[in-house]
């Protein structure tokens, strides 16, 4: 499987490791976030059969972390975005 | 007076040297480094002040400056590894940031990892069987980082023929040098 880093081109799966649901970017605020929104934070991921964004890390490349969002189905990727630059549209790191 | 043996990464008092055809693997011993991450919000300035370091601009995504006393490595977004003599530039991280200020983060990274120079007739297939890298697709100044035997490694182009620079982890030299030497003698 080849995936499409955003900077550094085509680069082989082997290079990379998989974290899970992209979910995890969005954290709740812990200023206001309830008991309810942690455990669901923490516990709770969809499982879909299809288009699902996940977050990679090139640990044999240059260690970025990405967004890939992927069908479960086909293992095609449709698209490749560095989790920073996701992270910052959701107004993180600002 | 404490009397220190200063050693090599693969644990000798000089470089070590393989030779397999025309090809030569050499120990670097003579290298400096140091990292250089951009602050959050600061990429500008930083770049700014690391091109009156390099007097050139720092390289792009895939790229490498060589070049002295100062060589550079794209490593990641607003990050770059810093080269120079070690001879006369020891205390490199001291002098970067002494230009780089608040603009960013340096760490001394001299003793964090092991290189190896690969030169000779043609060093390419020797490449190949080490790493992913398109060797062949590579031109001089190119520099990426990569998995070799495991192990996250630079590799530096200084020609896609005949010279190439791998920078790894210290503490795995040996194994890295196991790897390059068992390519070196199955691909030549």
């Amino acid at each position: 499987m080849i995936i499409n880093h955003p900077i550094l081109g085509p680069r082989d799966s082997a290079e990379f490791t998989y974290l899970g649901d992209a979910a995890m970017i969005d954290r709740p605020d812990p200023d206001t976030a309830s008991p309810q929104d942690w455990h669901d934070y923490a516990y709770l991921r969809d499982n879909p059969a299809g288009t699902h964004r996940e977050l990679w890390w090139h640990e044999g490349g240059d260690r970025s972390w990405l967004v890939i969002t992927r069908n479960t189905l086909t293992h095609e990727i449709s698209k490749v975005e560095i989790a920073r630059d996701v992270a910052r549209k959701m107004g993180r790191s600002k | 007076m404490h009397s220190l043996t200063p050693i090599t990464a693969l644990g000798g008092t000089a470089p070590r040297v393989d030779q397999v055809a025309g090809v030569t693997c050499t120990e670097i011993t003579d290298l400096a480094l140091a990292s250089v991450a951009a602050r959050l919000g600061k990429e500008k300035a930083c770049a700014k002040a690391l091109k009156a370091v390099l007097k050139a601009a720092p390289p792009d995504a895939g790229k490498a400056l060589l070049a002295q006393p100062f060589s550079a490595v794209w490593m990641g977004p607003d990050q770059w590894m810093i080269g120079a003599d070690f001879a006369t530039h020891e205390d490199l991280a001291e002098q970067v940031k002494a230009t780089l200020k608040d603009a960013a983060s340096v760490t001394e990274q001299t003793d964090a990892w092991c290189g190896f120079d690969l030169a000779g007739d043609d060093v390419r297939p020797v490449m190949e069987l080490l790493c992913n890298v398109n060797i062949r697709a590579m031109t001089g100044g190119d520099a990426t980082r990569t998995s070799i035997h495991h192990l996250g490694c630079f590799v530096i182009c200084g020609d896609p023929q005949s010279f190439i620079r791998i920078l790894g982890p210290r503490a795995s030299a040996g194994s890295l040098h196991h790897a390059i030497t068992t390519a070196m003698a199955s691909a030549l």
